[in-house]
This record gives C-alpha cells, structure tokens and sequence, in this order.
C-alpha cells in the first residue's frame, strides 16, 4: 500500500472526527508551544546575559580587597573593608605581570547628589580614564577628566546616562556643577547608555571621578576596594589570576598558610558561571514543558486506542479483502503520527507568537533557536511514534475472523 | 475421492481444525477432504456449530488449519504466514457477507476500490476497474453514494462488485441474503448465478437456508466437522429435493 493511499485514508478517518481529531491534537499544541516558548525564555535569558558579560570584556580580571575566607580579628568583614589593596599594587601589577596590559583602580563611594532643584541617590566610582576605555566606553557628550585631574584630585566628574536624565532633564549637563555629598563638582561628560549589568543593575546609573578625588575628599582613605585589570587576551585572563595572586601576597606579606586578604576573579569564570546558570534556567523549563507533551502523547495513545476498538469491524474488512498486518499498523501509525506533526506544526507557530508576546508585553528576551524548533518537531513526531505504537500494533494483532464478527 | 481432479481450484486434504481453548480442545474439522473444480457452483450447508463456518474461514484463507493440506490452484496454502494469506485473499478470494462489511461514510466506488489498494494498483486502475465493477452489478448510477443511501440489496451488490474487482479465482459467500428480504435475495441469487454461468466464476455459497442452497449444482452438507453428503445436481429441481432430503436427515450426529 502506497504511502499517499495510506495519508490520505488516515487524513480521511480524522476528518472523521473532527472534534476528537482537534481535541487530542490540543495537547500536543499545548505541549509544544510550551516547549518553545519556555525554551526561548530561558535562551533569551542565557544570550542576554553572555552579551551583557561580552559587553563587559572577556578579558577582565577582576581584583577585590578582603576575601570571604579571610576574617580580620575574628570578624569577617564584606570584600571591602580590608586596607591593603592600593594603587601602587596596581602600578606592580601592570610591571611584574606582562599578561595584564591594562588596569585601573576602584573606589566606590554611596552619595546623595544635587543638582538645582533635583537630587539623587547613586554610587560615585573613583578611577582613572582607563576603566572607562578598557570597557570601551565612550562619552556623549564633553570629556573624560584627565591625568592632571587625578594628580590634582580635581572636583570633576562624568555622568552616567542615566544620573544626567535625571539631575538635568533636557538641559545640556557640561560644565554645569553639582554637588556630591556637598562638594561641588565640575561635570566634563556625559557617557553613552550601558543598559543593564549581567547582575541585573543600570550601569548607567553611576558617576565616575578620579579615584584620588574620591579617595581623599569623599572617603577620606587611601587603599583601593578593587583593581579592575585588563589581560591581552581570555586565555591570558586566567593564566594571569596565580601570577598577580603570588605577587600580592609577597606584597602584602601574607605568610605560607595565611588566607589572601584579596581575591581575583576573571570574567571568563563570571561568563561560565552564567552560562551554565542558563543553561540550567533553560534545561529546566524546557524539561517542565516537555511534560505537557508528553501528557499530550499520552492523549494520543488514549484516542488510539479507543479509535481502534471502535474500527474493529472495520480493520477486520480491510484484513479480509488483503491489508497485511503491516498494513493496517502502517495506517494507524500515520494517524497518530498526522496527529502529532499538525498539533507540533501548530504548537511551533503558537509558540512563536507566544515568544514574541512575552518579549513585548513581559519585556522578556526570548530567543528562538532553529535548534529548539528543530528538537520540538522531531520531539512530536517521535512522541506520534511512541504512542501511536501499541494501539496500532494492537490493530494488526486484531484476528480478521474476530474484528468481521465484532459487533 | 481426492485426487479426481486435476485442475481443482480447491483441494482439501485431510483437513483437521481444533480450537484450543486452554483447558479445552475443541475439535471444529475431523478430516475435510474436499475438491472443487473451477466454474462450480457449490453450496456448503450445515447446522450452526457443523463445522461450516470455519471451513469456509479456512478455505478463505481467513484461518489455518490444524493438520491436513489445503491446495488452492496447486499451491500449498494451508501453513502460510498471515502476510501472505493477506496476499492471497486479496488476489483470489473475493468474500460477500451476511452483513455486506462495506465501510461507512466511504462511497460505493471507493468501496470497491479498497482491495486495490492492497494490491498496489495506480489510481487510474483502481478507478477504471472499480467503474467496470459496479456496472457489472448493475449500480454504475450509484457510485458516489454512501452504504447509507443504499437499500440493502444494492449494499451487497456493492459488496459483490469489492469482491470481483481483483478477479478473484474464487467467489466466498457467507449467507449472502441472511440479511435481505426474499425478493432481494432472489435478485442477488440471480446476480452470483449470471456471473457463475457467464464469467465462469466459482461460487462457493455459505448458507442454512434450503432455496438459497438450491442454486448451486453442487451441494455439500457439513456436520460434526465432517462432510456428510456431497451431491452434484443437475438443476433446481433435483436440488431441491436433495436439500429436501438433507433436511429429512435426523439433525444429530449419524456416527
């Protein structure tokens, strides 16, 4: 028996039933659109965050004073609160570990600022002009401040996007003074948008400052709270990580035994680790969906099966007039199969729309993969397969004498 | 005796059918020997539970038999796997039903078209010789009707068209008028008769009923499994009163 034949006498006995017909393929269309829109939430998530992590540069190696495991005096105090970590381990840096072609120091500051009438609670960054281009990061409008602004501990600053918006609506913000923590401070710049951090943060939201300005005036301290350092290359990023590490410790004279007063950290590590946190996060949906397809295979299998009680009678007059077993298993088997590619084929399209919809309105990322729509395809059809198996094996198996008396 | 003829269609030998009910054996055939030639008209007559029923599965290929050779055009058929009896019902045994078995919702021509499917003909042959079927038994005007929109005398004409359309070696009819009224089944006796006498096809009829019994030339009566008479007639008045005396036979076993 030709396979068009077959087709067509398949597609011939679900019109039959139409309402049954569509009501079984309803729980593969709710399966696999699950699968698809679920898989593309996580794929979404897991490409937004590797591009955030991109945009920071897979090079950086990330040096923060104290360390979890070190405690001092007993207490242990957050990566912050240890004074060792300073500027002229930097400059060593820079000199003894060729790997590293660039660094700049960091000292965060927490301040209310003040411009005219408005105000605004946000995060002062001390540094130097390299952090800003090790992470390419330009300016909109007006300048960076200079090496002559750092000797100096000049009052000048570069706005995030989003600290300019706010403190100075549509006024052009160059040159303007505001006041952190009561300090006034010259603006030279504006930076361009950033968007979100991998963590979840407006990075925009943040004003940068020479990192002796912000140590001296509004921290009053002198050590760092992190070394931001850039490798030549990702590789060069973790084989950097022992060298700057041993170099520290002789630096700061930390015995055989003793605990860093330090970490580092390379983005790489970062990378990895929110990679496989995505994966996870997509695996894990994906997983969650596909159990609706599966309850939906089973949906097949029950209709089968009572579709194939009910055409006894008729198995067993296609048997007398010649249908081999292989025949009447073939014919069942397309059912089911014709079953589950309509309702995957339909799943697929509604899980489009759904992946678009929850970007729109959820605001989202989603990300349809080929790969995804590709696996849910296959995945309908082998579940067709799976469960159109036993009820048609059980309508070959049918005895032609028995199915033609079947009432 | 077995053996008399040498170009028998049918030929039984020493047929034995027991169903095995787990506990207990049933015993269906006792030794069938049986020969018919080609262009004969038989009717196989018994008692419900005579054994008629499952010789006639088994000579339909529907069933094997438990011992004995079953030679169908000289081949060996009796210990085929079901793929093949598949292929030789479809290509030489056309059956009619009591209850005409043609498929719902499905036209009168598509009907008759089915067993070409099975035999893998194009759909133009399918097509043309489902037409030529149906004009055969005189139902061309009713192609795209439904078994629904049929009386029932036109269902098992459709019925007779699905099992000439292979050109079957034989015709099976398993009380073909058990379910017509007697004018209708006068109609489709004359139909089996037209086409035993003018194509020349064996017509092996199934049936308990003495005037049905009576168109075929040759009668055989089954009972306990085994056959108790077989007598050719030369026509419808002897036969009748050869079925008349094989009704006249006490009912219970003679042995």
């Amino acid at each position: 028996m030709e396979y068009g034949v077959t087709l067509r006498v398949a597609a011939r006995a679900l019109a039959r039933n139409k309402m049954r017909s569509a009501l079984t393929m309803l729980g593969i269309v709710i399966g696999v659109c699950a699968v698809i829109a679920m898989v593309s939430v996580g794929q979404g998530a897991e490409r937004q965050v590797q591009q955030q992590i991109e945009s920071f540069g897979t090079n950086v190696v990330y040096i923060s004073a104290g360390s979890p495991s070190r405690g001092v005096g007993g207490m242990r105090f957050g990566s912050w609160a240890v004074k060792t970590l300073t500027n002229d381990d930097m400059e060593a840096i820079l000199k003894e570990v060729p790997l590293i072609w660039d660094a700049a120091p960091g000292v965060m500051e927490s301040a209310q600022v003040v411009f005219g009438n408005q105000n605004w609670f946000t995060r002062v960054m001390g540094t130097t002009p390299n952090y800003l281009s090790m992470r390419n990061w330009a300016v909109a409008a007006g300048a960076i401040f200079t090496e002559d602004d750092i000797n100096a501990a000049a009052n000048v600053c570069v706005l995030g996007k989003t600290v300019a918006d706010l403190l100075f609506g549509e006024q052009n913000p160059i040159g303007q003074t505001i006041r952190i923590k009561s300090l006034p401070f010259r603006v030279a710049g504006v930076l361009t948008p950033k968007g979100q951090s991998a963590m979840g943060d407006d990075q925009d939201d943040r004003i940068f400052a020479p990192y002796s300005t912000v140590q001296k005036k509004l921290k009053g301290q002198d050590w760092l709270q992190f070394i931001s350092a850039s490798a030549i290359s990702r590789e060069a990023s973790v084989a950097a990580v022992p060298q700057i590490e041993s170099l520290l410790r002789e630096r700061h004279r930390i015995r055989l035994g003793e605990d860093n007063d330090f970490q580092v950290r390379t983005q790489s590590e970062v990378a990895d680790l929110a990679q496989a946190t995505g994966r996870i996060m997509t695996l894990l949906l994906g997983s969650i969906a596909s159990i609706s397809l599966l309850v939906g295979g089973i949906g097949i299998m029950n209709i089968m099966l009572v579709s194939v009680t009910e055409r006894t009678r008729e198995i067993g007059i296609r048997m007398a007039v010649g249908a081999t077993e292989d025949d009447i298993q073939r014919q069942f088997l397309v059912e089911a199969v014709t079953l589950s590619l309509f309702g995957g084929a339909i799943g697929i399209a509604l899980g489009l729309v759904f992946s678009v919809l929850i970007s729109n309105f959820l605001q989202w990322p989603t990300l349809v993969s080929p790969a995804a729509v590709g696996m849910a395809a296959t995945f309908s059809v082998a579940v067709g397969i799976f469960f159109g198996y036993y009820p048609a094996r059980k309508a070959a198996r049918l005895d032609p004498i028995e199915a033609l008396r079947y009432e | 005796m077995v053996g008399e003829l040498n170009n028998a269609v049918i030929r039984l030998e020493d047929i034995h059918k027991v169903y095995d009910l787990g506990e207990v054996k049933v015993p269906a055939l006792q030794g069938i020997n049986l020969e018919i030639g080609p262009r004969e008209f038989v009717a196989i007559m018994g008692a419900s539970g005579s054994g008629k029923s499952t010789l006639m599965n088994l000579i339909g290929c529907l069933d094997r038999p438990t011992s004995g050779r079953y030679l169908l055009e000289g081949t060996d058929v009796s210990q085929l796997d079901s793929r093949a009896r598949a292929q030789i019902r479809n290509r030489k045994i056309g059956f009619v039903f009591q209850q005409f078995n043609l498929l719902a919702r499905t036209t009168a021509l598509e009907n008759v078209e089915l067993p070409t499917i099975y035999a893998g003909l194009s759909p133009q042959e399918r097509h043309s010789g489902a037409h030529a079927a149906l004009k055969l038994v005189g139902l061309e005007a009713r192609e795209d009707h439904f078994p629904s929109q049929l009386s029932g005398g036109q269902q098992q004409r459709v019925a007779v068209a699905r099992a000439l359309i292979n050109r079957p070696s034989i015709l099976l009819a398993d009380e073909p008028t058990g379910n017509l009224d007697s004018h209708t089944s006068v109609e489709i006796m004359d139909l089996l008769t037209q086409l035993n006498h003018e194509q020349g096809l064996l017509v092996i009829l199934v049936t308990h009923e003495a005037d049905i019994a009576a168109y075929a030339q040759r009668l055989v009566l089954v009972r306990d499994g085994l056959i108790l008479r077989d007598v050719h007639v030369r026509d419808r008045q002897e036969a009748y009163e050869v079925v008349k005396d094989l009704h006249a036979l006490p009912t219970e076993s003679v042995n």
